[in-house]
């Protein structure tokens, strides 16, 4: 079969600072169950030797082949072409995003491992264990299993909604990788890592909650959820002075007393009440969605026998059990 | 076939023209439906993230609520109900000892879920359960010449695996097949399955401006009229920020306006402006409507 693919190349010695992108159009023959990249390997032996592109263990445990396919980072030595073309369809291919390119397909890692700098990536306890070794639970590390997944391919951090708009932020993988030391009962330092991670800019707090990461993912690490989990834990540890916190405290309150959410509260109270120059910054739309006729009810709207809504979370905070990472 | 229809906390509060529009849409399609009036808010992943478990409980009180209804399709106007009761639904489907500890919490006010309750946008539901021709039967005119670009909100595009596309492939593409039955032409732009940037509204507003400037930006750019997605805290993102954001980021006017879905199909169906609640609005409408339903807006013919 055939697979047609649309390339982008870039080469500093060709391309220019801000010129618009270059692509190449390749077709070449393919056994009926190749890869993405296999088609792109056989691209480099038949067609074009200049093609630069990033693999090796073609198996999908290296982490190497990260490429963005018809707008979707994905790794290729695990995207069927058929599956993806069914029908011959031309693919489109392009390098990981978020990260800045050294030619064609291949990206610059220094990005993504500045990212992993920032979580001080290893384990920190504070006393080396009597009998050379750490005696943890089968279920605390068993717990960290799918976390540990992680091949550090970047095609989260490529596809990362936030990372388009903020480069500050610290970004899907490194904050999985933070959880990954946060949850493992070896480390020591897990209240001072929740409470660099919950105020640091760019930290827990700024994820959109798009669920990129956890759908491209090749390995099921799922970063979103880490990074949720991550915000619980922060709390639980006493970290309360983020807009954040009290943006999910106002939510949690208002459907605890009245079953849904009363959203005049929530804008009042996440940025705070008495921050005056937030509450001063966001009068003026408030005022244009008044005259609107867009305000939410100052008498919040109310569930029917929304007194049962209170139950179930009086229910659930009662069975309720934060687990610490738990010692041996 | 009666839907349980769950309105979510939104269309009553920030944007009460979803509300309007919606019922005005269904009404017109021949849709039976009963609200659940008794069910809490989905959580919109906020709760999830402070406790997994309450926020399916309140779920699947929802579910259990549609089922002592007799009821079994729950219809949703919101991509982010959508999201978060389908993520809920498919976590107690596939462990029963799960469900079990929720329905423990429920057995006071005499509910429990049994499994057999699926969430439907009205996006899909025009697809899959009204088709295209029934829906095309309800159009007064075809809004030929109209250009628009679709934002499909995350929850109802991610994760995949909840959404049932192996099931209904065409849920990914659902957004483009009703824009192109009122007539009018698919705008394409980059941003169309990103975010919106409302969870971060008050966290990080710069961030979130800063996706509504890109993503109206980019719809404009390509040629689009308007912009319609299926999630009003999309809506209220894209609508409400989008002056300050194009402002402040690419120092242009805001000034893409955005639909709901129902806003679209009632403009289609010839249903007054006013009765969609277009003028409720903060990107003015008047433009859009000049173009596309000149007779209502008194346009010389």
């Amino acid at each position: 079969m055939k697979a047609d693919l649309k390339v982008r190349r870039y080469s500093p010695e060709i391309d220019k600072e801000g010129a618009s992108p270059r692509w190449q159009e390749y077709t070449v023959d393919i056994h009926p169950d190749s890869t993405v990249l296999d088609a792109l390997i056989q691209v480099r032996e038949e067609l074009d030797g200049t093609l630069g592109l990033r693999c090796s263990c073609r198996a999908s445990i290296c982490g190497s082949c990260g490429m963005r396919v018809n707008g979707r980072a994905r790794l290729v030595c695990k995207t069927q072409v058929r599956a993806i073309a069914p029908k011959g369809e031309q693919l489109v291919i392009e390098p990981m995003g978020n990260q800045p390119v050294i030619k064609d397909l291949a990206v610059d890692l220094s990005t993504f491992f500045g990212q992993m700098k920032r979580i001080t990536p290893y384990m920190q306890p504070d006393k080396t264990p009597e009998k050379g070794e750490f005696i943890a639970s089968y279920d605390s590390m068993n717990h960290l299993v799918g976390v540990m997944n992680c091949i550090m391919c970047g095609v989260c951090v490529s596809d990362c909604t936030v990372l388009e708009v903020d480069e500050k932020f610290i970004g899907p993988a490194a904050l999985a990788k933070a959880y990954r030391f946060v949850a493992d009962p070896r480390d020591d330092k897990h209240s001072d890592r929740l409470k660099f991670l919950n105020g640091e800019h760019g930290g827990i707090w700024d994820c959109t909650r798009c669920n990129m990461c956890v759908e491209v993912c090749p390995k099921g690490v799922a970063p979103m959820d880490r990074i949720m989990a991550m915000r619980d834990m922060a709390i639980e540890a006493g970290n309360r002075g983020t807009t954040g916190y009290r943006h999910t405290k106002s939510f949690e309150r208002s459907v605890r007393k009245n079953g849904r959410l009363d959203e005049l509260r929530l804008a009042a109270e996440s940025p705070g009440l008495f921050n005056i120059p937030a509450q001063l910054a966001q009068a003026p739309l408030g005022v244009k969605a008044f005259l609107k006729g867009k305000m939410p009810p100052v008498r919040a709207h109310r569930a029917e026998e929304h007194k049962n809504i209170t139950k179930v979370f009086e229910k659930v905070e009662a069975g309720r059990q934060v687990q610490p990472p738990e010692k041996s | 076939m009666k839907y349980a229809f769950y309105p979510g906390c939104v269309a009553r509060g920030g944007t009460p023209e979803l509300f309007d529009s919606a019922v005005a849409v269904m009404k017109r399609l021949g849709i039976e439906w009963t609200e659940i009036k008794k069910a809490a808010c989905t959580g919109a992943g906020v709760l999830q993230e402070r406790d997994l478990k309450l926020g399916d409980s309140l779920n699947v009180r929802t579910f259990a609520l549609a089922e002592q209804m007799g009821l079994s399709t729950i219809l949703v106007i919101c991509s982010t109900c959508q999201g978060v009761m389908s993520q809920a639904n498919a976590r107690v489907k596939s462990d029963p000892e799960y469900l079990k500890e929720i329905n423990a919490y429920l057995k006071d006010e005499g509910l429990e879920y049994k499994g057999t309750v699926q969430v439907k946008h009205l996006l899909w539901a025009l697809i899959e359960d009204i088709g295209m021709d029934r829906l095309k039967q309800t159009f007064k005119h075809e809004l030929a010449g109209l250009n628009i670009a679709p934002f499909y909100g995350c929850y109802i595009v991610r994760p995949s695996d909840v959404l049932g596309f192996g099931e209904h492939p065409q849920r990914q593409t659902s957004l483009e097949t009703v824009i192109t039955a009122t007539g009018a032409r698919v705008v394409d732009f980059a941003g169309k399955n990103k975010c919106c940037g409302l969870p971060i509204l008050y966290i990080n507003q710069q961030n979130a401006l800063r996706m509504v400037s890109d993503h109206t930006g980019a719809a404009q750019d390509n040629g689009a009229d308007a912009m319609v997605t299926p999630c009003p805290l999309c809506h209220l993102n894209l609508d409400g920020y989008q002056p300050k954001a194009r402002r402040q980021n690419r120092g242009d006017k805001g000034n893409l306006p955005i639909l709901h879905l129902p806003q679209l199909l009632g403009l289609a169906m010839g249903i007054a402006p006013k009765e969609l609640g277009l003028q409720h609005h903060m990107v003015k409408t008047s433009g859009l409507l000049r173009k596309a339903a000149p007779k209502a807006v008194g346009v010389p013919q």
